[in-house]
């Protein structure tokens, strides 16, 4: 470093605690201060209003001339003259530690449960850095849920990403609690943890769920970052990342596996292309930003398993899909990044099957390497195969009987509507507190299989027929 | 690297870094920003500013931080070591990171591209002093991998008379291994040289396709086969199956080298290419495939600016090894986040967009990309290809959004994903409708002398059958299938059967995985047997039910896991069985 430049990065420094009195200019969530020192890109903010009180911001966009900063606490109330301004010279951190189980937080880790400020371990960097693919751990053990539509056809695998497509009023709260509840590795006892991030939901559904954890004796496993419906939106922003660093402290420092609930994506985008919209940047589709698919991923991708560590990351974004359409950039951008998606149909849940999981679109795409022999059960691969292939027929002929009725249906048809019925009547539905094992799953779904001829079964081998069929 | 300031930062605005006070710089120059080092790129010069996009997170950065230059253009080292090492979006070696940086990957590591310690056993050519040195040219060899006989190649720029030559024996990228005498002075030459990854190499010519790069997977070698030197595109809705269509690819293709660019996707398939591939024994070689993969991986939440580098440094890397006179498939997974990149980058340069925020140079920018690959005559008079294999990730799956249009102007091979088949769990998931292939005609005498004369017209009567079903099931869906003669719900019936036992294929089964050249003819012969003969049974009065139910389509169906490449005789006697079977059920008739 040459001596001139020693000089400005000391001067940098100095400066960083300056403080600055008024603003230039307020827009929704944005601040914009024009003659600053050098402010970093991505700098923690302090924003002071009349009456002493700080709300943190992050820089946006920073320059010679002039400074924008996103406000988490929102600008409501804030004059621009009075208006207080502090540069941080660093970006936003938070305090972690185990501790902070069985707590509740605000979007930017600030405890709202009456209680202390818990001490932290370590400060972490609340934007987190990209995993090096070479560090990750492949995920394949399996996790039962206990849940037959899921463990069954659309597995879920310790440190995978696995998000709910839903739609409102859908019961998904009540399947991501299912979850939480039941979700075990079988035969290992490990240490577990939840962490909850909201994101601008309604009080009801955090009461829910905390009323769920209780419930089943796990709240003192479980961190919850609120930032609700009536909290300012511009701190959904920050809500998920907080959690994550979180996560990521327990699962890679204090060999937890933690699993992520994240509700409800749709309202971190949303106030994404808020931000957007007010800096005037060029949208994509439907108003969004461009860049939505790489900030999604900048969440999604802080998952999984590492290399040498014990603990892992599941995840279990919750979104509810605006007017239940898939092709929506919310649910599309997440489809293109999570390993799988469950996504629920609004029909099924209309005809009383609870979880209204569709068959065909769910997918869960680290299934393949953790099912089978030694893991669940030899047949499982091949079932599951059977089972997509003999409801998507299903779903063919229901719709041929709507148009030439179902009398002009072949006896084989009949056969498959029959099959139809009962895989979606015994197999997929169960009660929301009901546990299956996944032998008890994997059998109910051969019981339905029965009522097709066995000619029909090409995905199966001869062995498996013989042991299960019929 | 001699590093001296060009500029100081004037704004930042994520990845996009504006630059003030700028000097003695050059257009695509290498840079690094701040006292952190970040590595960023010259993407516009004028008058004492500059734009530069910067390849690592500019947290931090402020206005007046140093920028300091490189005196070079981005550039990649090529060299032996390539193979089997695992790169980011500007060549950073991750595994190297790693080592440095553990989990997460720190902002401005240094890192040699390859090894420096790195002893090669180096067998010059037979050359003597006075010697005409020319861009391109072999000068001798080192064994990179067991399977990988890597040539050592002069700079493609370089032209003049070889002073000497070093004897075989060890030396490491760095060790000078022959002097050559330029109009520019003398020049040493190395095991390794650099290139920026945003100029092709150059070649001697063209030449036209006319090899079939056959990858095993039997809906794309007879239905819809792409050439050695091809392009083809995958376009697909999430969960279409693009990924392990590029991987299967990756795994069974008869290319003798894959660079594999994982664009702006996910860190696990990165890993899971990672640790399945050194596992996997390439059926040609009988070596691990590891042995003849490069991968670049710049996951989605690596920085945006290197997804964009990512896929020109990748096939960079591909045309080194083809002016070595080698096959190389270069899969790029997904096209549509580098062009995603290029729109991110293009917003944040306040450029004017054209179709849904893309700049209006995105056609350009792809038609060069698929040009970049070919079959070639290379300066040193060896033939080589490059075989780009790129997939493409429309919003909402639908094919009319610009990338997926711009890119079917540039390739000559589609294979495009169907929602339905995958929802249906039929992979791969490669619609017979809307796919097509350019290279059917350069590619059949291939096939006709290899594999079978009658391969042409097999692919073409079973091309016909599957359109004639369309029109069927349209019928069907209207009045129910009884409506239609025997005649005709046999040829659903032959689709459904070429469907599941020929179409479908499970990347996860060890038989099934791959099939080779005669496999799939074989397969192919069978299922036509049964379509015409069955055809000609039932005008002679035999009915459907009859037809359905011979025993043997059991067996047909499941052909695939049951009978291995090897075993060209079971086909046979299956073929036997069956022809006996229907040859029954005709004498009834006669
Ligand atoms: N040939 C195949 N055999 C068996 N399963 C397959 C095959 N192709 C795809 N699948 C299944 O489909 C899933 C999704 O495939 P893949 O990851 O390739 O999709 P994609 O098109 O790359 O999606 P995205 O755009 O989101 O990356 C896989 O995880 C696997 O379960
Ligand atoms: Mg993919």
């Amino acid at each position: 470093m040459s001596d001139s430049t020693i000089l400005y990065e000391t001067q940098k420094k100095l400066l960083a605690g300056r403080e600055y009195i008024g603003v230039d200019r307020i827009d929704g969530p944005l601040v914009f201060i024009r003659k600053t020192h050098p402010v970093g890109y991505r700098e923690l903010v302090e924003c002071i209003d009349e009456n002493g009180c700080t709300r943190l911001g992050m820089v946006l966009d920073t320059s010679s001339t002039i400074v924008v900063a996103q406000i988490f606490g929102g600008t409501s109330g804030l004059r621009m003259p009075s208006t207080h301004i502090r540069f941080r010279g660093e970006p936003l951190r938070i305090e972690v530690t185990e501790k902070m189980l069985g707590r509740i937080f605000n979007g930017l880790g600030q405890p709202i449960d009456g209680g202390p400020a818990p001490v932290g371990d370590e400060e972490l960097n609340v934007n987190g850095k990209p995993i090096n693919p070479t560090a990750r751990e492949y995920p394949r053990d399996f996790i039962q849920t206990g849940i037959s539509v899921i463990d069954g056809m659309n597995t879920l695998i310790r440190g995978q990403k696995l998000p709910i497509f839903s739609g409102n009023g859908l019961p998904h709260n009540e399947l991501a609690a299912q979850i939480a509840r039941q979700a075990k590795i079988r035969g290992a006892e490990t240490k577990f943890a939840v962490v909850f991030a909201a994101m601008g939901v309604k009080h009801d559904v955090a009461r829910y769920f905390i009323k769920s954890f209780e419930e089943s004796g796990v709240l003192e496993n479980v961190a919850l970052f609120l930032s609700l419906a009536d909290d300012p939106s511009i701190e959904r922003l920050i809500t998920p990342r907080t959690a994550l660093t979180l996560a990521e402290y327990l699962a890679f420092e204090r060999d937890m596996h933690v699993l992520i609930i994240m509700t409800d994506m749709a309202n971190y985008c949303e106030s994404l292309r808020e931000i957007s919209t007010i800096r005037g940047e060029i949208p994509s589709r439907k108003g969004y930003p461009g860049y939505l698919y790489s900030d999604l991923a900048e969440l999604y991708e802080r998952s999984g398993m590492l290399k040498g560590y014990k603990g892992s990351i599941t995840q279990l974004p919750i979104l509810t899909m605006p007017n239940d359409d898939i092709s929506h950039p919310i649910p599309d951008l997440t489809g293109y990044i999570t390993e799988g998606q469950i996504v629920f149909e609004r029909e099924m849940h209309g005809r009383g099957i609870y979880p209204p999981v569709a068959g065909l679109p769910s997918l869960s795409r680290l299934m393949k390497d953790g099912i089978g022999k030694d893991m669940t059960r030899e047949d499982h691969p091949h079932l599951a195969s059977q089972l997509f292939a003999a409801y998507s027929y299903v779903k063919d002929v229901r719709n041929l009987a709507s148009v030439i009725g179902e009398e002009e249906l072949t006896p084989l048809d009949h056969q498959y509507l029959e099959f139809g019925e009962a895989f979606e009547r015994k197999f997929v539905t169960q009660d929301k507190n009901e546990n299956r094992t996944v032998e008890e799953t994997l059998n109910l779904g051969w019981e339905a299989l029965s009522l097709l001829p066995v000619e029909e079964l090409h995905r199966v081998t001869e062995e498996e027929l013989e042991k299960y069929y019929g | 690297m001699n590093e001296r300031i060009i500029g100081l930062v004037k704004r930042v605005n994520g990845p996009v870094i504006e630059a003030m006070d700028v000097s003695d710089a050059m257009m695509l120059e290498l840079v690094r920003v701040g006292e952190v080092r970040l590595v960023g790129e010259i993407i516009k010069l004028e008058v004492e500013s500059a734009v530069i996009q910067v390849y690592e997170d500019t947290t931090g950065i402020a206005p007046g931080d140093n920028i300091y230059g490189s005196d070079m253009p981005l550039s990649v080292e090529l060299g032996p070591g390539l193979i089997g090492t695992i790169y980011d979006g500007i060549q950073r070696p991750l595994e190297e990171i790693f080592k440095i940086s553990d989990q997460y990957i720190e902002r401005g590591i240094q890192c040699p591209s390859l090894d420096r310690d790195k002893k090669w056993h180096f067998i010059p050519l037979d050359l003597e002093a006075g010697f005409t040195v020319t861009g391109s040219m072999i000068i001798g060899s080192v064994q990179e991998t067991e399977r990988v006989e890597h040539k050592i190649l002069t700079p493609p720029d370089m032209n003049g008379t070889l002073i000497s030559i070093m004897p075989e024996g060890d030396y490491t990228v760095e060790e000078p291994i022959a002097l050559v005498e330029t109009q520019s002075g003398e020049k040493q030459l190395f095991l390794m040289h650099r290139w920026p990854i945003r100029s092709s190499r150059p070649v001697t010519e063209r030449i036209p396709l006319s090899i079939p790069l056959i990858t095993g997977q039997r809906v794309i070698d007879t239905l819809f086969p792409i050439a050695k030197g091809g392009t083809v595109a995958i376009p697909g809705g999430f969960g279409t199956g693009k990924t392990m269509i590029q991987h299967a690819i990756a795994k069974w293709c008869d290319a003798a080298i894959i660079v594999y660019i994982g664009c702006g996707e996910r860190g696990n398939e990165m890993t899971d290419v990672l640790t399945e591939f050194p596992k996997l024994v390439d059926p040609f070689t009988g070596r691990s495939l590891m042995e003849r993969t490069i991968l670049i991986a710049n996951t989605s939440n690596m920085p945006v600016s290197a997804r964009e580098a990512s896929i020109y440094t990748g096939v960079t890397l591909a045309e080194y090894y083809r002016d070595q006179g080698f096959h190389v498939a270069v899969m790029a997974d997904s096209t549509s986040r580098w062009a995603e990149a290029l729109r991110e980058l293009s917003g944040r340069m306040e450029e004017m967009p054209a179709e849904e925020g893309f700049p209006a140079y995105l056609p350009t920018r792809i038609a060069e990309f698929y040009e970049r690959a070919g079959f070639m005559k290379t300066l040193s008079g060896q033939t080589g290809s490059i075989s780009i294999i790129g997939a493409v990730s429309p919003p909402g799956g639908d094919f009319s959004e610009p990338v997926t249009q711009h890119t079917k102007r540039f390739v000559r091979c589609f294979w495009g994903l169907d929602r339905q088949l995958a929802n249906a769990r039929h992979y791969p998931a490669i619609s017979w409708l809307d796919s097509y292939s350019e290279y059917l005609d350069e590619v059949t005498p291939w096939w006709e002398e290899q594999v079978g004369t009658s391969w042409v017209q097999n692919r073409a009567e079973i091309m016909e059958l599957l359109q004639k079903e369309v029109r069927l099931l349209q019928v069907v869906k209207l009045v129910g299938p009884d409506a239609l003669p025997d005649s005709q719900r046999f040829i659903i019936e032959v689709c459904t059967l070429f469907k599941n036992a020929f179409l479908q294929q499970n990347a996860f089964d060890d038989i099934d995985r791959y099939s080779t050249t005669p496999k799939q003819m074989k397969m192919m012969e069978i299922i036509l047997t049964y379509w015409r003969r069955g055809y000609q049974a039932i005008r002679r009065g035999v009915t459907l039910v009859k037809l359905r139910r011979i025993k043997v389509l059991q067996d047909i169906v499941k052909m695939k896991f049951a009978i291995s490449n090897d075993d060209l005789e079971g086909f046979d006697k299956l073929n036997d069985r069956l022809e006996r079977a229907l040859n029954q059920l005709e004498s009834i008739y006669v």
